[in-house]
């Protein structure tokens, strides 16, 4: 490799520091879809019948769908056919500890800076870590256990406790919802599951790390957490993918239930690849994120910061039922280069004193455009329901978007909804100020997005706080100037 | 399935155009077939349309209503109608029945030299001025279809010229009634010119008779020249049963000033939209409106303001209250091109909910792609404010009358943005009646 050439890639390393691709051999299937990968899917993962016959429903259905196209974003038409549904690092059958794991796959995890064996010792977070199709390995699990907490890949949790899946599985997205919920519930390889118990509160943070390694394959994790009553967990996801020239297809499912006083607490830093400059690669991120308040009391709140991806395509909502219920909604968007967001919330209130707040923080640099599209629905039961929405939108140069689609229905009397949105640019007299004080332009910008940020940082878990900051740091690198 | 739909449009269709024949410029002719053909390529908007979505309109737009080719005004109730639309004898007034002009309730009076205020059927057959080029509109938008069947079936309306420089002291009154017996249709189509630097007002009201359920597919379309200013009210009064799509499109050049004023009272089912497209700078454009469904009206409003240009700004307030099964839809757009730096534009659309089977759909929305702007849009949804009516109560007001009170002040607020007294007045009585409170 020339010297010339050597010095591109460290400058594009820059730019996408989590974009490696790790020589592993890989157990994939053809590309293509059919009943027959369907079958096969549910076959690699010794699946019980009802579940295939489920997966088989949802794939027929998918048929008869069109593919969304409400949505403000723009992208070529996917091929289904040409992308791979199963990818699985090929390994030993069976773990029993870390020292098992292929230790090519644990350097991977160490570049994205999980060092899983590490984090054993250190750190209070328990992980289950994603690779491609399958979950490699989760940390911590005898402690969890000790507290009766389940947290293990949605395939173990399959073979071992198929009675609490098949009840709650697509019990709050069921495999008819939309689109790509449906594509997801036919071909989904693996993803996390979690169980709290009856008043245990979660002892440590739960957390989830996605890498997509494979070329052409799609992702489609399906993720489930159930808190029972009086529980509370908090539980953090993260993701990264390698660059490529072709765009990827990423087609998660998250379901969450808490029952009576129940909390669940869910943090995603999203950092899929985004696509070089020019708007090459990247990934597609359609996600169905939904949450179902089934219990008086109970509590759920998303928090979401959203660096990655070319294309982000997620509205994760929560249904409040139980009465007192509370729904939160958090995010920080990012779009910069030729990145496209279209993403935002719904609070469904069903129950009486009902809550929702949503604050969305949008921030569109270079030629990316940036949707909120939200739904506030309070339905006639709901007394007293309160929501409380704020969307703010920032502008880094005069050849990005912001927008707004907020839909608002009020069926009761006593439902109060309030909406705020606000546009503005990051002003040449806040950079102006801060340069005056010895910051490097760049710095200053960083600063000024930091700050419109900060309602949304302040909910975030401590590390994924820090993490969040320096993601957005290296995302607008470039922005200005 | 669209077919038989619009069979009776196209009906009565074949039978407008055979008599217009005789008298109808060709290229007209043709403008009503191609308008035709579009309809019917599109059809009646159904739910599944994004900006229909809280609209069924199929449910009342695809009867048969039969399009009236002459006006008897046997029965006493036209005059009658037109009584309750008259404001003040003061204005120029036109006066259209199920969608023909009546010369003898129209009056006008002196008009300063080269102001235009006539029928649209007269010019048409001078064929005066670029008429053809008016009433091309482009049917790209969201009422596409209504915008279609109105081209297809244009006759008349109102056509207002207000030269360079004139500043009109009366204002123009525009009265549109339905009277005729059966299911009837009519598609009035206005207008509107204001000249570089020049100013008028204009009013339309829309009113109809007790009966089968009537529709009225109106379009106003309005060109205001460098500094012109307009002051635009419309009083929707139409029956309760009846059917009203409308379209109101603006086009502003430069330091051009433009204030809409919608009150929508009447109709089972009332959509209006408002398109404003500032082609200029320095441009002013405020829009205000009120709807008080009931019942089971439907009321939807939607504005869509097109920042084409630098240095514009944009005013919005709509207030909506609804009381027993009603429904309002609120949609307002917001685009901010790329090239229209220094945009200030405000929105804020408030809704009060009087009973728990009433709905309320709200959509602001906006798009920008421009970054040196301010931007903000509010909205909010709620019962009346409990520290108020505590407020009154404790001063011995009783429950009842505090209430009617917010409710009037809630509304107060859009009816004091009407600069004109005799509509500001009229408009006021109708507020105290409807909510039963002793005038003040």
């Amino acid at each position: 490799m020339s010297s010339e050439n050597a010095l591109l890639e460290e400058y594009a390393q820059r730019e996408y520091e989590h974009g490696f691709i790790t020589d592993i051999e890989a157990d994939s299937i053809p590309a293509g879809l059919s009943e027959d990968v369907v079958r096969l899917i549910s076959q690699k993962k010794n699946e019980p019948e009802w579940l295939l016959e489920w997966r088989l429903k949802a794939y027929r259905h998918w048929l008869t769908l069109e593919e969304p196209n409400w949505h403000n974003v723009k992208f070529p038409p996917i091929d289904y056919q040409a992308s791979v549904y199963y990818s699985a690092p090929k390994q030993k059958p069976k773990l029993n500890s870390l020292d098992e794991v292929d230790p090519v796959l644990l350097e991977t995890y160490e570049k994205l800076g999980i060092p899983l064996e590490e984090q054993k010792v250190l750190a209070n977070v328990a992980v289950d870590a994603v690779f491609d199709s399958v979950s490699i390995v989760t940390t911590f699990r005898e402690t969890l256990e000790k507290h009766g907490v389940i947290f293990c890949p949605f395939s173990e949790a399959v073979q071992r406790f198929p009675e609490l899946v098949q009840k709650y599985l697509g019990s709050v997205v069921p495999y008819s919802d939309n689109f790509y919920a449906s594509l997801n519930s036919a071909v989904f390889s693996d993803g996390s599951f979690c169980y709290i118990p009856k008043g245990v509160r979660c002892p440590m943070e739960l957390s989830t790390y996605f890498r997509i390694n494979a070329q052409n394959t799609g992702q489609f994790e399906r993720t489930l957490i159930i808190a029972e009553e009086g529980s509370y967990v908090s539980y953090l996801e993260g993701c990264t993918a390698p660059k490529r020239d072709e765009n990827q297809l990423h087609a998660a499912v998250v379901e969450l239930v808490a029952m009576d006083d129940a909390q669940i607490k869910y943090s995603t830093v999203q950092n899929w690849y985004p696509g070089d400059a020019e708007g090459k690669g990247g990934i597609y991120n359609f996600v169905t994120k939904r949450g179902a308040c089934r219990g008086e009391n109970s509590k759920i709140s998303w928090t979401q910061v959203e660096t990655g991806s070319a294309i982000t395509w997620k509205y994760p909502s929560v249904i409040l039922q139980g009465d007192n219920s509370v729904g939160e909604f958090y995010s920080v968007a990012v779009t910069a280069n030729h990145q496209q967001a279209d993403t935002g919330t719904k609070m469904i209130h069903i129950g009486k004193n009902t809550k929702s707040t949503i604050i969305s923080k949008g921030i569109s640099a270079g030629v990316g455009q940036n949707s909120y599209r939200g739904e506030v629905k309070i339905m006639k039961g709901a007394t007293n329901a309160r929501n409380f929405s704020q969307c703010d939108s920032l502008l880094i140069g005069d050849r990005c978007g912001a927008h707004t689609f907020p839909y608002i229905e009020v069926r009761n009397t006593t439902g109060k909804v309030e909406h705020e949105a606000s546009t503005s640019k990051v002003g040449e007299d806040q950079i102006y100020y801060l340069r005056q004080r010895g910051l490097p332009t760049e710095d200053a910008v960083n600063m000024i997005v930091n700050g419109f940020c900060k309602e949304v940082y302040d909910v975030l878990p401590m590390e994924f706080a820090v993490e969040a900051r320096k993601l957005l740091n290296v995302s607008l690198e470039g922005s200005v100037g | 399935m669209i077919a038989t739909e619009n069979d009776a449009y196209q009906e009565s269709f074949n039978q407008f155009q055979t008599e217009q024949s005789a008298t109808a410029p060709a290229w007209l002719t043709e403008l009503r077939q191609a308008a035709m053909t579009r309809f019917t390529e599109l059809g009646i908007p159904t739910k599944r349309i994004e900006d229909w979505r809280f609209t069924n309109v199929k449910s009342l737009a695809a009867k048969p209503y039969q399009n009236v080719q002459s006006i008897s005004l046997a029965s006493g109730d036209a005059e009658e109608l037109l009584q309750r639309a008259k404001l003040d004898d003061s204005f120029h007034r036109l006066v259209f029945v199920n969608g023909h002009y009546v010369s003898q309730w129209s009056t006008q009076h002196e008009l300063p030299e080269g102001v235009v205020i006539e029928n649209l059927a007269s010019s048409i057959r001078e064929n005066s001025g670029d008429l053809q080029e008016r009433l091309s509109l482009e049917t790209s938008d969201e009422a596409a279809a209504f915008i279609a069947l109105n081209t297809a079936f244009v006759n008349d309306g109102a056509l207002i010229d207000i030269p360079e420089g004139v500043v009109l002291d009366r204002p123009i009154h525009l009265i549109f009634l339905s009277v005729e017996s059966g299911q009837t249709v009519c598609h009035p189509r206005n207008l509107i010119r204001l000249g570089k630097g020049s100013r008028a007002a204009v009013i339309e009201s829309y009113l109809g008779r007790e009966g089968e359920g009537y529709f009225t597919n109106a379009i106003t379309q309005i060109e205001l020249d460098k500094s012109a200013d307009l002051d635009h009210h419309k009083l929707q009064h139409e029956q309760t049963d009846s059917l009203h799509v409308a379209s109101t499109h603006i086009d502003q050049k430069d330091s051009s000033e433009f204030r809409s004023h919608y009150f929508s009272f009447g109709s089972l089912m009332a959509r209006n939209e408002i398109n404003c497209m500032l082609d200029g700078g320095e441009i002013v454009a405020t829009l205000n409106g009120l709807y008080m469904p009931t019942g089971e009206q439907l009321m939807d409003c939607r504005t869509r303001i097109d920042h084409a240009k630098p240095n514009c700004n944009t005013y919005e307030l709509y207030k909506g209250i609804l009381d027993d099964h009603a429904k309002g839809v609120f949609n307002g757009k917001i685009f901010v091109h790329q090239d229209a730096q220094k945009t200030d534009a405000k929105q804020s659309n408030q809704a009060l909910l009087l009973s728990d089977d009433a709905v309320v759909n709200t959509k602001p929305q906006l798009e920008i792609y421009a970054d040196d702007v301010k931007c903000t849009h509010g909205a909010t949804i709620g019962e009346l404010d409990e520290n108020a009516l505590y407020y009154l109560r404790s001063r011995g007001v009783s429950k009842d009358l505090a209430r009617k009170m917010l409710i009037f002040a809630f509304a107060n607020d859009v009816v004091q943005g009407v600069e004109i007294p005799a509509v500001r007045q009229h408009l006021e009585t109708i507020l105290l009646s409807s909510h039963g409170l002793p005038d003040v």
